[in-house]
């Protein structure tokens, strides 16, 4: 049996938009979500800039009840919750308070860390001798799986409720981890994403890297600069984003609304050999990687219409461009149009996979491509393989009928994902 | 304090740990933390927590085993109060 997997809701909380239509709306409108924050610059940051998505107190207790507020204090399940619930609701699917969970539907939900600042908290009151005063909500709120656990006992899942880690990719590993899932048909749907906690403990040892701009904390909207030639770092963020997956028949059956449908993919890892290392790619397991999701998805490299990259306005961002074009074997003006949502968001680290899933999809049901803001003066390097044509500067009123979407991560890890649009 | 008061503030702080409402309308002397209220275990904990805050007492491990009744919550509260 030949099954098909479709996307029949979405959830997102990110920097420049919480929730699907003001995410939406600010991917049309090119908004930055990026701020100062005085409390990096009290702590001596280079970089005292991020991405933060703004959560009311009013909207908190539209998801959690009164006593799972009570000494929450992880801002990566906020997070993922309020993304998974909405995208569940999205899926027109019911909560149900009944005493057997859903048999079919499963969640792969990833983090990178969790509840940093809840574990500090703890830390404090342990090396204070008071260990005894955590409470019951410490193990809960720092355990890597709180994230899919907290979803799992909301939404009642009774298939595989797990969490995945792989840095940078982790978001669109989960997409494909669901996908293989409900192909395998060992489940109707899963729910995927992942979240990302924000604040200086998560943010810190990037500073410490030095791989953040440093020249941008009076002027936050315009630091975060993919593929341009004045790019110097990229803008840490954080956030969570969330897709229903589900069997074709099952969404038919329902009759649920069909955002996309996901082809294929691959995840793959450089070994930190060819040139790959912990925090670089290896070019050739990137090719690979891209060659093999297409192949896995049946598509032929001139059917892809546009890509979502990773680029994170680093030094890489030429190199990710140049591996593009090697594993399509387009450049120039035969290239696809490509954008990074990290213009807008910064870079949301282990949500940013899901966050850019979301929004790929949102492009293709509604016909447009969005502006890679800050993208004005493109890097002379990436200009010499791909033409100025191929990078929205504005945005672009397009059919979009397949979308490939890239991420990579620490450890010289890869995902590549397929996404097309579903004509009913 | 008088003993009127002491169960009228352990019900405000375990008010929000409840899961069964009727055991909170009935709240009395007998009402049973687990069985009549539905409070979840690893929750008291958190309850034990709350009255440290709220009377300023510290409750041991032993003691809190035995607490687990309001009668039994009431009379540890009275014994480290009178300390």
């Amino acid at each position: 049996m030949n099954r098909r997997v479709v996307i029949t809701g979405m959830g997102v909380v990110a920097p420049n938009g919480v929730g699907l239509e003001n995410f939406h709306s600010a991917l049309k409108k090119g908004k930055s979500g990026i701020r100062f924050f005085p409390e990096l610059e009290k702590l001596k940051f280079s970089c005292q800039i991020g991405g933060k998505p703004e959560i009311s107190e009013d909207l908190l207790n539209n998801y959690f009840t009164p006593l799972q507020l009570r000494g929450l204090n992880s801002s990566g399940i906020v997070y993922g919750v309020i993304a998974g619930t909405d995208a569940w609701k999205d899926a027109g699917l019911k909560i149900e308070e009944n005493n057997t969970p859903d048999w079919d539907s499963g969640i792969i939900f990833g983090t990178g860390i969790l509840g940093v600042d809840k574990f500090r908290e703890a830390i404090h009151l342990i090396d204070e001798g008071k260990t005894r005063r955590l409470g019951s909500t410490s193990v809960i709120q720092t355990m890597a799986s709180g994230i899919s656990a907290y979803l799992g006992g909301i939404l009642g899942c009774g298939n595989q409720v797990t969490t995945n880690s792989s840095a940078c990719t982790t978001g669109t590993e989960a997409l494909l981890m669901g996908y293989e899932r409900i192909m395998a048909g060992k489940a109707e749907r899963m729910l995927v994403g992942s979240c990302s906690d924000h604040g200086p403990y998560v943010w810190g040892g990037f500073d410490a890297m030095r791989i953040l701009p440093n020249k941008y904390n009076q002027d936050p909207e315009k630091a975060s600069r993919p593929m341009s030639e004045s790019a110097s770092g990229f803008v840490p963020g954080s956030g969570a984003g969330a897709l229903v997956l589900e069997d074709l028949d099952s969404a038919r059956r329902r009759g649920a609304n069909i955002y996309a449908e996901v082809l294929g993919g691959e995840v793959n890892s450089g070994g930190q050999r060819g040139g790959g290392s912990m925090t670089a790619a290896n070019s050739e397991a990137v090719v690979r990687c891209i060659k093999m999701a297409l192949k896995n998805s049946n598509v032929n490299p001139e059917e892809i219409d546009a890509i979502n990259g990773h680029l994170t306005a680093t030094t890489r961002d030429s190199v990710e461009i140049e591996n593009w074009t090697r594993a399509l074997g387009r450049k120039n003006r035969d290239f696809p149009y490509i954008n990074s949502l990290k213009g807008m968001t910064g870079h949301c680290l282990s949500a940013s996979g899901s966050i850019e899933c979301v929004a790929s999809v949102l492009q293709i049901k509604n016909e447009f491509l969005f502006e890679n803001i800050n993208c004005k003066d493109t890097h002379m390097e990436i200009l010499k393989f791909i033409s100025e044509e191929s990078i929205p500067k504005s945005k672009l009123d397009k059919e979009v009928n397949i979308l490939t979407k890239s991420s990579f991560g620490f450890g010289d890890v890869n995902a590549v994902v397929l996404f097309k649009k579903y004509n009913a | 304090m008088s003993e009127k008061e002491i169960i009228s503030r352990l019900k405000n702080i375990v008010k929000p740990y409840v899961q069964r409402n009727e055991g909170l309308e009935n709240f009395n002397e007998e009402t049973d933390f687990l069985r009549d209220l539905e409070i979840n275990s690893a929750n008291l904990v958190d309850v034990v927590l709350d009255v440290e805050d709220e009377f300023d007492i510290e409750i041991d491990n032993d003691s809190m085993e035995g607490m687990l009744t309001v009668k039994d919550a009431k009379s540890i509260i009275q014994k480290k109060m009178a300390v």
